[in-house]
């Protein structure tokens, strides 16, 4: 896995990284735009370290933040997937929060609505597609969840049923109205 | 959708570990990438593969070069589908593989094809891929659809082209500032995202041309912004020009204050919070310019978001620094938020009280952290901790409660990091607070009768020692210490020995009792404990060798004056080689090394506490001796005084990367050039410098050595040696250029041709300067040290520096141009002060030992003055500091 660095001028939003991980702290799918963790060990104990320190915490209503080693991250639990977001310690938090929110409504809307490990792995290169379409090495793509999800599925058209853009608005609206149901519950 | 990788089982529920790529395996998808060959291609079976690969690959798996070979090829034939799921699969692949140039020229044709699609997101998604693999010759090429691509009408193409301008402006910059007239525009593009892109390029295209960026400031904020994020980074691009501009706060209306103060009522929350910490950040911002962005970060306090009342408490925090008063408001805010879930949120919310609060608050808010503390982590606990002892220092009346404070949680649980955060706390409010001394030191022993960390037991008996002593009853510290001889491992009791001996050598009426304790020590089962025990016998006077009292004091509370890590070095040297000498402390180096790049990158969010000196790490000095010494050429020079941090000669992410460390003899120096070679396709041969010291008058070159040869990414060094007139700070600028034969290597053998070209490369100035002639050695104690120098070396005079960026900036600058070790954390300039004296400490060239005590103050309209008082061993290196203050 080699790494997507850019000499980016400061002012510029950037993202550190995004990870997705399991309820174990595996990996499911991960992505680094910075070369602050230079070899594949380095991005697993730093996958470790959110993981531990987050786990206790309860981040499924709402996303959550922390500080870690001078870094923001903000992260989000679903069933047995946790979303991650790494940012600059110096970089809006809210910034940071509205890219963890595309990439949990993206990759929601292309599992339609089944957000589980299993369903995750099984559609991992949707998955890889969101994270292609939300940051390009480093720099913000793309917020909006249902515009991400629109452009990694519109691919599927051979499918018997396409998640086209009017699709979309529905299986968010239905995306929200699951989340508050199970929340409820 | 696409289709389970491996055929679902029918009771999934069972099976809870199932997973697509369980017991997956490198070898065989690799063998499965050879459906890619296939004449009937399978896109879906594809597709498959390919998400196989790259799941092992973001995994951490890895191919070797030939596997990634083969893959690319194998990956460039799928082209030929027309699926349009293979295709993204494909993009992502070739990404993933970042290929070589020769590779790249394959997928070119097909992707400019791509470019040139009717479908959007081929378009959009060839770009990236293009730009993201392409070099500039192939750049220029496709140049011409890019620009298209940025006035395109669908936003996702625009959007790929911008992004990847901003790439690109990294390494090709002339192309991309060609794009200018597109790029602008697409800033009035009308989708979102498009102008966030547009923006961000535009900025980066200009940010050199001051004018020009306040010119599309200006018309920004007067358009529409469309975006948030655009809002965002315009905000940002405010306040740099905010920054830039010569505004004068006592002169009225700061510019565009009133569009970031408009953006606080934007509807997007990401916008709202970042024009208010652009405000919070103005630089001397006024309080009547601050409301408005706390009253809104006041209401997120409140918000259901975890991540909003973050935010805008972290950015009240850093205002309560200075501006507290601005932040009282939001206290009874902040006090709610003490418990809150988000144990990140509750301890800022527990360090902006602690800074806000005053002091008739304090005794409440302690009583709130009492019950904070037991269910937060350590790390947590330091950064409150900290805050406690800065609001003791602040109001030293309330020590008592907060002193109080520190010992009950110091009797708690905790680990070795927050005992010694609480440590520190306490050696400073003792040393600051001089009531709270008495209470402190025995808060201090206590602590010490039950502490399992041998550092922070050796370290208070320190202490003890130089301050138990001065205190009004002395004696009633003695039984503490001397538990720790009968208790202790063998660290601390030794240490414990040094401690009573202290004791002794101060209190007369002490002393018999000391000695009864000291002969007890004699007879102790560790050698360092004996060993103590009986010098410190002997040195006191029991013995037959007494001395005089001053060399007793001297010897028990004198600082060394060599860096501990030096000396730890030397003698490992000493025991390696045997040798009948004695070992001989003069030889030690007294410079102070400099840190590592690795400990510098890491932002100091602490404070250095207390007095415990930082560990220098590395021994590049060391290692500089070893490389000179092993050149003949240079065997003559003698003893190397000292070498300079690395000076960069060249950009960064040029050719050829250039710096040079100046090492400085007693009659030469010799410039060390560090070459590295970043062009894969080159080996360099004969690479030497050319000198021109026509600058440097003083100077005349006496020798160079070559490096023979120098190949991609192997840095070599060479060097020049010039002749200089003895133990003379001599200063001069030197102009160099690198010569070198060049030949080209053939990137898939590795082999370089037989034949060279000699070429020249133009490097950067660099100059000889003053303080290069002065080490960075400190002192423990500098009022000590000062007086013990004596009024006769002195030369004191006075400087007014000119208006300056600020305090900090001014005592920075001094700072750096003596080149001189600053001493008991004088460097740091409290904010808001208008006064403040910086001690500093060095050897001068020619072993003469200096210390400097700079007093500066800063008047309404930022003029500078500055008072400098040198002492020395030598009145001319007193008068030669003056002289470099006087020329710098």
């Amino acid at each position: 896995m080699h790494h997507e660095i850019s000499g980016l001028s400061n002012d510029c939003p950037t993202v550190k990284n995004i990870l997705l991980l399991d309820s174990e702290g595996k990996r499911v799918a991960v992505r680094y735009y910075s070369d602050d963790w230079p070899t594949n060990a380095a991005k697993l104990a730093y996958e470790k370290s959110v993981f531990t320190k987050t786990q206790k915490t309860n981040a499924r209503a709402e996303a959550e933040i922390i500080i870690l080693e001078n870094r923001i991250v903000v992260y989000r639990f679903v069933q047995d997937l946790h979303f991650f977001v790494t940012g600059e310690d110096d970089e809006n938090e809210l910034m940071l929060a509205t890219v963890l929110q595309g990439f949990f409504d993206g990759v929601t809307l292309v599992l339609r609505n089944n957000v589980d490990l299993r369903e995750a792995l099984e559609n991992l290169d949707l998955i890889l597609l969101c994270f292609d379409e939300i940051v390009d090495r480093g720099i913000v793509l793309e917020t909006d969840g249902s515009i991400i999800a629109g452009k990694v599925a519109s691919h599927s058209i051979d499918d018997n049923s396409p998640l086209s853009e009017q699709t979309i608005s529905q299986a968010l609206a239905a995306a929200r109205e699951h989340l508050t149901r199970s929340l409820l519950r | 959708m696409a289709q389970p990788l491996v055929k679902k089982d029918d009771d999934r529920d069972e099976e809870a570990d199932y997973s697509p790529f369980l017991g997956i395996e490198k070898g065989a998808v690799l063998q499965e990438a050879r459906v890619f060959h296939d004449p009937q291609l399978d896109a879906r079976r594809c597709s498959q593969v390919i998400t196989k690969l790259l799941y092992l690959l973001n995994q951490g798996e890895t191919l070797t070069k030939i596997e990634a070979t083969e893959v690319f090829f194998a990956v460039t034939k799928l082209f030929q589908s027309k699926d349009i799921g293979l295709r993204r699969m494909v993009y992502l692949m070739i990404k993933e593989l970042s290929p070589s140039a020769d590779e790249v020229i394959i997928v070119t044709s097909s992707l400019m094809k791509d470019m040139n699609s009717r479908t959007d997101l081929f378009r959009a998604n060839a770009i990236r891929v293009l730009c993201r693999i392409t070099d500039g010759t192939l750049l220029a090429q496709i140049e011409r659809y890019l620009k298209q691509a940025i006035v395109d009408k669908n936003p996702v193409v625009a959007s790929a082209a911008l992004v990847s301008g901003i790439h690109l402006l990294q390494t090709n910059p002339e192309i991309v500032k060609r794009w200018s007239n597109e790029v602008q525009e697409a800033v009035q593009s009308r989708a979102a995202l498009v102008q966030f892109h547009a923006l961000a390029l535009l900025h980066q295209i200009r940010q050199n041309d001051r004018l020009a960026v306040n010119k599309l400031v200006a018309s920004l904020t007067k358009g529409t912004v469309r975006s948030p994020l655009a809002q965002c980074l315009l905000i940002r691009y405010i306040s740099q020009v905010i920054k830039e501009s010569s505004f004068n706060s006592q002169a009225g209306e700061r510019p565009f204050y009133d569009y970031l103060e408009g953006c606080l009522r934007h509807k997007a929350e990401v916008v709202i919070f970042e024009a208010a910490r652009a405000i919070t950040e103005l630089s001397n911002v006024t309080t009547r310019e601050l409301t408005p962005a706390i009253t809104v970060l006041q209401l997120f306090l409140s918000s259901s978001k975890p991540v909003l009342r973050f935010a805008a408490l972290r950015t009240l925090n850093k205002v309560a620094m200075t501006h507290p008063m601005a932040v009282t408001n939001c206290n009874i805010d902040m006090e709610s938020l003490i418990s809150d879930q988000n144990r990140s949120i509750a301890t800022l919310a527990i360090t902006t009280l602690l800074k806000t609060g005053n002091e008739s608050s304090v005794d409440r808010l302690m009583k709130q952290i009492t019950n904070f503390m037991s269910d937060i982590a350590d790390e947590f606990k330091i950064v409150v901790v900290e805050a406690i002892r800065s609001l003791c220092l602040k109001f030293p009346l309330k020590y008592r409660s907060l002193m109080n404070f520190l010992s009950n949680i110091l009797r708690e649980e905790g680990g070795f990091e927050y005992k010694k955060a609480i440590v520190d706390s306490i050696v400073i409010l003792i040393r600051d607070i001089p009531d709270a001394k008495e209470s402190g030191l025995l808060h201090l022993c206590e602590f010490i009768e039950d502490c399992e960390f041998t550092y922070l037991s050796t370290q208070i008996l320190h202490f003890l020692g130089n301050e138990g002593p001065k205190t009004s009853d002395p004696s009633k510290y003695i039984r503490y210490i001397y538990n720790r001889v009968i208790l202790e491992n063998a660290t601390v009791r030794a240490s414990a020995v040094s401690t009573l001996a202290k004791f002794g050598a101060m209190v007369d009426s002490l002393k018999p009792r000391i000695f009864v304790l000291l002969r007890r020590c004699v007879f102790d089962n560790d050698d360092e404990v004996r060993d103590r025990a009986t010098l410190y016998l002997n040195t006191l006077g029991d013995g037959s060798v007494a001395e005089t009292e001053k060399d007793v004091k001297e010897f028990l509370f004198g600082s060394l004056d060599i860096p501990l890590t030096n000396m730890e070095t030397s003698l490992k040297n000493y025991i390696q080689d045997p040798t009948e000498e004695p070992f001989d402390i003069n030889s030690v180096p007294k410079e102070v090394k400099s840190q590592s790049l690795a400990e510098k990158k890491a932002p100091g969010k602490k404070p250095a506490a207390s007095s415990t000196p930082a560990a220098a790490p590395t021994s590049a000095a060391d290692a500089y001796e070893r490389l000179l010494s092993s050149i003949p050429e240079f065997a003559s020079f003698g003893k190397l005084f000292k070498s300079s941090i690395p000076v960069e000669l060249t950009e960064a992410e040029t050719e050829y990367s250039v710096n040079v460390v100046k090492h400085i003899y007693d009659s030469h120096v010799v410039f060390q050039y560090n070459c590295t070679n970043t062009i894969p396709e080159q080996l360099l041969e004969n690479v030497t410098v050319i000198v021109d010291a026509s600058d440097a008058e003083e100077f005349s070159e006496v020798g160079t050595k070559p490096l023979r040869s120098l190949p991609y990414d192997t840095p070599g060094q060479t060097f020049v040696a010039f002749e200089k007139p003895e133990g003379v700070p001599a200063v001069g600028k030197f102009s160099n250029v690198l010569r070198f034969t060049v030949k080209e290597v053939d990137p898939t053998t590795g082999e370089a041709e037989d034949d060279g070209v000699e070429d020249e490369y133009q490097l950067e100035d660099f100059e000889v300067v003053a303080a290069d002639y002065i080490l960075k050695v400190g002192v423990s104690n500098f009022k000590n040290a000062w007086e013990s120098l004596g009024p006769d070396g002195e030369r004191i005079d006075e400087y007014g520096l000119g208006p300056r960026e600020s305090l900090a900036e001014a005592v920075s600058t001094v700072i750096n141009l003596l080149g001189m070790q600053p001493c008991e954390g004088t460097e740091v300039v409290p904010s808001n002060s208008r006064s403040h004296t910086c001690l500093l400490s060095g050897i001068y060239i020619g072993n003469v030992k200096v210390l400097v005590r700079l007093s500066f103050g800063i008047d309404g309209a930022k003029e500078v003055a500055m008072k400098l008082a040198v002492r020395s061993e030598n009145e001319n290196v007193s008068e030669a500091i003056h002289e470099i203050v006087a020329s710098g």
